[in-house]
């Protein structure tokens, strides 16, 4: 991907739509927008960068149907929106442009998951970031903990330096939402590797146990399924400072799918895969065999379990011999386990065995 | 008015049976089987008991039920009613006297048909508190009424009577009937009230009023003065006359010629048919009934196989009516809200073993009816609200072999009662009722019977699928309307503004969209008139002419204005109006009243178009061929481009392919 488009760029690009709407309509022609398709079906993998991207399926978008007129309307109030605050410098968090909906008629988003789909619609169709559209996500919540300095510029313009061991709390550093190198810049480091964990209560247990310290690794916690921002800042670390990047994560369904989104890129993002997806990540997060070698304590399958674990068999980006048996081999235990149920073999196995083990079978530890 | 020529004539045809006794040791057959039972039953007989007597005399009737716990669990049951009263020297034997009754022998249809009811409602009574009933009772002739309390003598099936008395009574005429019965007093499905409201939806003629232990009064008010037409005797029909009932009759009848017997006993059979069966089966026809061998009587029934014979007469009969059936249900079903009630069908009257029987059927559909139950199937027969047994029930069964997936129910594998928003209404009326059994709580499952049924609750299901695809094609065109209507001139205003050019005409792209001319009804009642108002927008990309045609309910409606005037206005309610061509995106309205009308009769106007092809439209149908337009072909406008010429590629929809992204 290319580097955020300018202002100017973005509204040339957003009137672009706007007039072809405007076009149709004046031609007495339905309106519609083409976009690629956001399915499963659509991504293809793009082997110059190694990552997950959209092909050439597309849908579209047509005033035929009550939810295409309704997303074109909402489409053009959001155009004005974004006009209106690019003219007046300002910005402003998806949450907010969802509640500003409120004034929109029938333009009103049904939901917060509708405006944010349209932002990203409007990603892909203008090829710029929705940064360039003065909208920004929530900060996520997630964090980092390690020796790691970072050089962060913040609201008030001043340069703060942050050692991401030193200077902050037992939660961590929280990733901004913005995370590009005008805002945080890398100063210094001595790690070996990045280690992103799924859940909190394992984040923290490895901090308690000094992993970060022992095994000079930069610890971050992906607070469940990472938001962008989280996903591109490990892309830095990895391009830049050349840190290997793993995944420990739970062992279900749901957790393979976060490892693909940092890994292989998430479908809903596939437009900017090459910006946020690490292809070089490796999983060390517990498998269905992790299940049956450790003897761990297991959960059942829920049926919306299995439904997950099936699609993922469809998912091209699980289109692997690794992938399919652990998907396979899971489906027929029926079990599924969390990462803290290493607990079972006490507080220290985590850090002492599970870890260096799985690690010791990536290229990663050597 | 009842006249004591009345209550005299049903006094004469009074008969006995002495099984007291017996029926001591079997009250489960007379519905007593357990102590909730017990007390519904206790109310039903009498309830019973009041609508038909207040029918054969013409009052419109007016019932009081009035439960009160005494103890534990005793309670007082007294049920008042207008009917004519009982004369002073009947009372005891009508009361207290099982199987003592005028409509022991009767082949018309009422609801007691034994005689089993009160009397056994009273010596259940006597059996479970040990007290006796008391009777009030007063006839148009009488200046007080009479009041007496009785019991049972159970070893000779007779009455005991207490006291009896005179006393004053502000009704002018009416029976009160007064018992005391243990039972147990529940609500839910099976309960009194339930009960009741099962009543007053097939007598929407009565006022029914309920007066619960807990206080309280429930009243069903009646919602119309028109009495079910009175029934009359009629004489079994041969066929399905069996054998011994014939030899029965032989031996009673009073003819000395085996044909008159024929043709004065049974129903339907003329000197001439009755001459017809004499000679198939080889019987002389004077020969005296008595007379008949086996032989001959078996010949006999085989003849009759054989003759045409008419379908019995079927003024023995009460159905309720299609409109009476709808006039219930919204009455009493009105909190519920159904959004739909399928024109009820009422079968022309069949046949089983020589008894005629009619099938009635109505469903409520919709609103607050729960959707993810079993479909409530309410069961009647000859307007008696069947409660127990349900699975035993030809009703139920016959409900259960319908395929209602087709009728849009829910129905596992085709069969069953199935799940949905509906609740059914089926009513059998007979002047024999087929029960299982002596506590009337199901009928069988005759075939005859069973066929009719599921014929009437298919056509019925067939009114329910049409209603529910008008509803989805309207949805779906409403979302379009909608999309025209509102969200283009919002889409066209906000483009128009942001490229800084002026708001584009959308014509051209709504006809595209919508492609069809749309017909939208507007039913409101204000001071005893409807008023109707009809919309015609032509989305269509051409002029359009039309006829617009609407049957306005039949009877007792009258047409008061219309603004086009009509074209033609029919005796039967077929209106017409030839329409002046409406622009494409233009619109036309149709606005007219209608006097006569109760408010609930008319929620939506049948509309139906000719002259134009009719996929092209929506909101209306097009004219069934059965309409015999008398005047001159309306000539039809120039050929049409197929409608749905919106965009021929078929895209992908791009909002409806999102599944993935919830996952993540």
């Amino acid at each position: 991907m290319s580097e955020p488009k300018g202002s100017e760029k973005a509204i040339a690009e957003l009137y672009e739509i706007a007039s072809q709407i405007y076009t149709a309509l004046e031609k007495g022609q339905i309106p519609k927008m083409t976009l690629p398709l956001r399915t499963k079906a659509n991504i293809k993998f793009d082997t110059r960068s190694a990552v997950w991207k959209y092909g050439k399926l597309t849908g579209a978008r047509s005033a035929k149907k009550l939810k295409g007129a309704l997303m074109l309307l909402r489409t053009m109030y959001v155009l004005d929106f974004i006009r209106e605050m690019i003219d007046q410098t300002k910005s402003s968090t998806l949450r907010e442009m969802y509640y500003i909906s409120e004034g929109w008629d029938m333009g009103k988003f049904g939901s917060q998951d509708e405006s944010n789909l349209l932002a990203e619609d409007l990603e892909i169709v203008t090829r710029c970031l929705r940064e360039d559209f003065k909208l920004r996500p929530e900060e996520s919540g997630a964090s980092v903990m390690g020796n790691i300095t970072f050089e962060e510029i913040t609201r008030n313009g001043e340069r703060r330096r942050i050692n991401c061991a030193d200077d902050v709390g037992d939660a961590g550093y929280t990733i901004p939402y913005n995370v590009e190198s005008d805002k945080v810049k890398f100063v210094d480091h001595d790690a070996k590797f990045v280690l992103a964990i799924e859940t909190g209560g394992m984040f923290d247990r490895l901090i308690e146990n000094g992993f970060d310290d022992d095994a000079d690794c930069i610890l971050v916690h992906l607070k469940g399924q990472p938001s962008r921002s989280t996903r591109r800042l490990l892309k830095r670390l990895n391009e830049e400072l050349k840190l290997p990047v793993a995944t420990f994560t739970d062992g279900d369904p749901w957790s393979f799918r976060i490892h693909a989104s940092v890994a292989y890129g998430a479908i809903k993002t596939a437009h900017i895969s090459e910006f946020l997806a690490t292809p070089t990540a490796e999983f060390v997060g517990i498998t269905a065999s992790d299940i049956e070698n450790y003897e761990l304590p297991t959960d059942k399958l829920t049926p919306r379990d299995i439904g997950a674990l099936n699609a993922e068999l469809s998912d091209p980006r699980f289109n692997d011999e690794f992938w399919k048996n652990e998907i396979e081999l899971m489906l027929k235990t029926g079990k599924k386990a969390e990462q803290q149920a290493l607990a079972k073999y006490g507080l220290d196995y985590v850090t002492d065995t599970y870890l260096p083990e799985k690690l010791a079978e990536t290229s990663i530890l050597h | 008015m009842p006249s004591t020529s009345i209550a005299e004539e049903l006094a004469k045809k009074q008969r006995e049976i002495a099984v007291s006794e017996f029926f001591e040791r079997n009250k489960h057959i007379l519905g007593f089987d357990s102590l909730t039972k017990a007390l519904i039953t206790s109310v039903k007989e009498a309830v019973d008991n009041s609508l038909d007597v207040t029918e054969e005399c013409g009052i419109l009737p007016d019932i009081v039920v009035d439960v009160q716990r005494v103890d534990k669990d005793e309670f007082r049951v007294a049920v008042e009613d207008n009917g004519p009263g009982i004369v002073k020297k009947e009372v005891a034997n009508i009361f207290a006297r099982l199987l003592y009754g005028s409509r022991f022998a009767s082949r018309r249809q009422a609801r007691g048909q034994q005689g089993l009811g009160i009397s056994g409602v009273i010596l259940y009574g006597q059996i479970t508190t040990g007290k006796p009933a008391i009777i009030k009772t007063r006839t148009a002739e009488m200046d007080v009424a009479y009041q007496i309390q009785l019991m049972i003598d159970t070893h000779k099936n007779k009455p005991n009577i207490i006291k009896d008395d005179f006393t004053p009574w502000d009704k002018p005429h009416g029976t009160r009937v007064e018992v005391f019965v243990k039972g147990r007093y529940i609500g839910g499905k099976q309960s009194i009230p339930e009960y009741l409201k099962s009543v007053a939806i097939v007598n929407p003629h009565a006022r029914i009023t309920y007066n619960p232990p807990e206080g309280g009064q429930v009243v069903f008010e009646r919602v119309t003065e028109e009495l079910p037409p009175k029934t009359v005797d009629v004489p079994p029909h041969p066929y399905g006359l069996e054998l011994g009932t014939l030899l029965q009759m032989c031996k009673e009848t009073k003819s000395y010629r085996f044909s008159s017997f024929l043709s004065e006993e049974f129903d339907r059979i003329s000197d001439r048919v009755a001459k017809e069966i004499c000679e198939l089966a080889g019987v002389d026809p004077a020969m005296k009934p008595k007379a008949i061998s086996l032989e001959q009587a078996k010949a006999v029934l085989e003849a009759v196989k054989k003759v045409r014979i008419m379908a019995p007469r079927t003024e023995c009969l009460s159905p309720i009516g299609e409109r009476l059936i709808k006039k219930g249900l919204k009455n009493v079903l009105g909190s519920l809200r159904p959004e739909f009630f399928t024109p009820p069908l009422t079968r022309n009257p069949s046949v089983y073993s020589g008894n005629p029987f009619q099938v009635e059927v109505g469903i409520a559909f919709g609103g607050d009816i729960p959707p993810d139950r079993p479909v409530e199937v309410l069961r009647y027969a000859n307007r008696v609200p069947l409660l127990y047994q349900s699975g035993a029930c030809a009703v139920t069964q016959a409900v259960a072999h319908v395929d209602w997936r087709r009728y849009g129910l829910e129905q596992r594998g085709g069969e069953g009662v199935p799940f949905g928003p509906a609740i059914v209404l089926v009513h059998v009326a007979s002047s024999k009722i087929p029960y299982t059994s002596e506590a009337k709580e199901a009928v069988a499952t005759i075939p005859e019977l069973m066929e009719e049924m599921e014929l009437a609750l298919k056509e019925c299901g067939r009114r329910l699928k049409t209603h529910l695809n008008k509803k989805a094609r309207k949805v779906k065109a409403r979302e379009k309307f909608d999309i025209v209507q509102k969200v283009l001139p919002q889409i066209a205003a906000k483009s128009a503004k942001i490229v800084k050019k002026p708001v584009p005409n959308l014509d051209a792209t709504i006809t595209k969209i919508m492609g069809v001319v749309w017909v939208e009804d507007r039913v409101t009642f204000e001071k005893g008139q409807h008023f109707v108002e009809i919309d015609i927008h032509n989305f269509t990309a051409t002029g359009k002419k039309l006829n617009l045609h609407c049957l306005l309910p039949r009877n007792g409606t009258e047409l008061t204005k219309s603004d086009p005037k009509p074209t033609e206005v029919r005796e039967d309610g077929k209106v017409t109006w030839e329409l002046k061509r409406i622009g494409s995106v233009e619109k036309a309205t149709v606005r007219f009243e209608l006097k006569g009308l109760d408010q609930g009769d008319l929620e939506e106007v049948d509309l139906y178009v000719s002259g134009i092809p009719p996929d092209l439209v929506i909101g209306a149908e097009p004219l069934p061929g059965d309409w015999e337009l008398n005047y001159k072909e309306f000539e039809t406008e120039e050929e049409e481009v197929p409608p749905a010429a919106e965009e021929a590629e078929e895209e992908v929809d791009y909002d409806e392919a999102e599944e993935v992204l919830e996952d993540e």
